[in-house]
């Protein structure tokens, strides 16, 4: 999250954000700053705290597009760019409005089966950016994001993976076999950067939980724009501010 | 006396039947109080709560979940919706001008889990003649593959089985406290209705253990919840 706060304060503009496989107060807070043209996601929400107020309010003015997406598609399609294939095939999905009119979905005929079976195509996606948050990197540029695998798949098909982390440990945790499954293997990243706490007011497992109060104060004052500016104004202005150094 | 809850959870319950594996999605208590109630009876049921706080059964990411359902590895699901048609059809995506967060995995999980639609409220704003977006189809044709679907539709008001040879809900039951023309009044499709009953309310037995046993495992994942309806207190 103080990534987003970061991108939020360098007025970054026209991004295309991909939920792996959904999104929440990230892209809330992004869209609701002017950032975003476009979202493909499986869903914009959150959680517990209810609608995205910022993202409900774009798509409804028509400000920024939407791809709806399904979850397990965002998987596949991020998979096949893993491992370098076109496309791969996802069951189910076909009679949904989420296939209707897109370019890189096709229902196609399984070609080993002799009776008719038709099933989904999914291009693969190859993101410019993979950003996230994660408990540890280490001196070798290792990244562990424990078993939050999805995050691995997001890294092996993106151009560029940037990671906050809460703590930089010496050496090299790919040779510690217990951490090793965790791990994103530094051939994946571009960049670390320390961000203590970075997650807030998410959490990061076993460190720190998500600050539910923050949240449902968020979901209430971002429900108008003249909340959610106030809201901008305390938590990514004023903290740009504080964070100067002296 | 059953609050509307313990007799949400009741019928949830019973549609579980057999199954031996269930996954509860985010924001479910009810379902989830269903599932806790069989296991509270000593029913041998793995459930698997999504977005769970503690207690993450995966160890592959959220891609794992739906890999284990395409495999055929869960057995019962539960989905909502904004919208939900006669057709089973069911809108998470827009109504009305509206926007709503979106599909999630249910394009996916309605084909490869039995299906049991859930949404409280009873309305014709909810339960209309045709979705404005499907999010997910309530029946394919032969040709597509599908283990899953729906197997019923509950509501805050009443409880319909789905027909899969007529694709046409039928009405079993209505709740106490409501009426078929209620019910009739406040659905936006048709759907059949013979020899409708009453909904009957949980056994006692039933009751004592919603009240015990499953609400100190709800206080944990849906604390508010379980404060609103059976006075717990959060123990963090």
């Amino acid at each position: 999250m103080d990534a987003v706060r970061a991108l939020i304060q360098r007025k970054a503009k026209n991004l295309r954000l991909l939920g792996v496989p959904v999104l929440g107060m990230s892209a809330d807070l992004l869209i609701g700053a002017g950032c975003v043209a476009e979202v493909h996601s499986s869903a914009v929400s959150l959680g517990e705290a209810g609608l995205a107020p910022r993202f409900s309010e774009a798509v409804e003015r028509g400000e920024i597009k939407v791809v709806d997406y399904t979850c397990p598609a965002v998987h596949t399609a991020l998979q096949a760019t893993e491992k370098g294939v076109p496309f791969m095939p996802l069951r189910g999905v076909i009679g949904s409005d989420l296939v209707a009119g897109r370019a890189d979905w096709q229902v196609a005929q399984n070609p080993f089966s002799p009776a008719k079976d038709p099933i989904l195509l999914v291009s693969a996606i190859v993101p410019d950016v993979a950003l996230f948050h994660a408990r540890w990197g280490d001196a070798a540029g290792n990244v562990w994001v424990g078993r939050r695998r999805e995050l691995a798949t997001i890294a092996h098909a993106a151009r560029n993976t940037y990671v906050t982390v809460e703590e930089l440990r010496p050496g090299d945790m790919l040779e510690d076999e217990l951490l090793a499954p965790g791990v994103i293997s530094g051939i994946y990243v571009s960049g670390i950067a320390r961000a203590e706490h970075g997650a807030w007011p998410l959490g990061v497992v076993d460190v720190y939980g998500i600050d539910d109060a923050h949240l449902a104060a968020y979901a209430a004052a971002a429900k108008t724009r003249e909340g959610f500016e106030r809201y901008l104004d305390e938590h990514v202005w004023q903290r740009k501010k504080s964070s100067l150094p002296a | 006396m059953a609050k509307k809850e313990e007799l949400l959870a009741g019928v949830i319950a019973r549609l579980i039947g057999d199954a031996k594996h269930v996954a509860v999605g985010a924001a479910s208590p009810i379902p989830a109080a269903a599932c806790e109630l069989l296991r509270a009876k000593g029913r041998a049921i793995r459930v698997t709560r999504l977005h769970k706080r503690q207690g993450n059964p995966f160890s592959e990411g959220s891609r794992e979940l739906f890999d284990l359902a395409g495999q055929g590895r869960i057995d019962s699901f539960f989905l909502g919706g904004a919208q939900i048609d006669g057709e089973a059809n069911i809108n998470l995506v827009r109504a009305e001008g509206r926007r709503f967060p979106g599909s999630f995995g249910s394009a996916f999980l309605y084909f490869t889990c039995r299906t049991i639609l859930f949404r409280e409220e009873h309305s014709r704003r909810v339960l209309v003649p045709k979705v404005e977006f499907i999010s997910a189809p309530g029946w394919s044709p032969p040709e597509v593959q599908r283990r899953g679907g729906p197997v019923a539709l509950v509501t805050g008001s009443a409880l319909f089985a789905w027909q899969k040879d007529k694709r046409r809900f039928r009405l079993e039951s209505v709740h106490p406290g409501h009426s078929m023309d209620d019910v009739r009044a406040s659905t936006g499709f048709d759907f059949d209705a013979e020899r409708v009953a009453e909904t009957p309310l949980p056994s006692a037995e039933d009751l004592a253990l919603l009240r015990s046993s499953v609400a100190r495992q709800l206080a944990c994942d849906y604390p508010e919840f379980a404060r609103r309806v059976w006075g717990m207190e959060s123990r963090d």
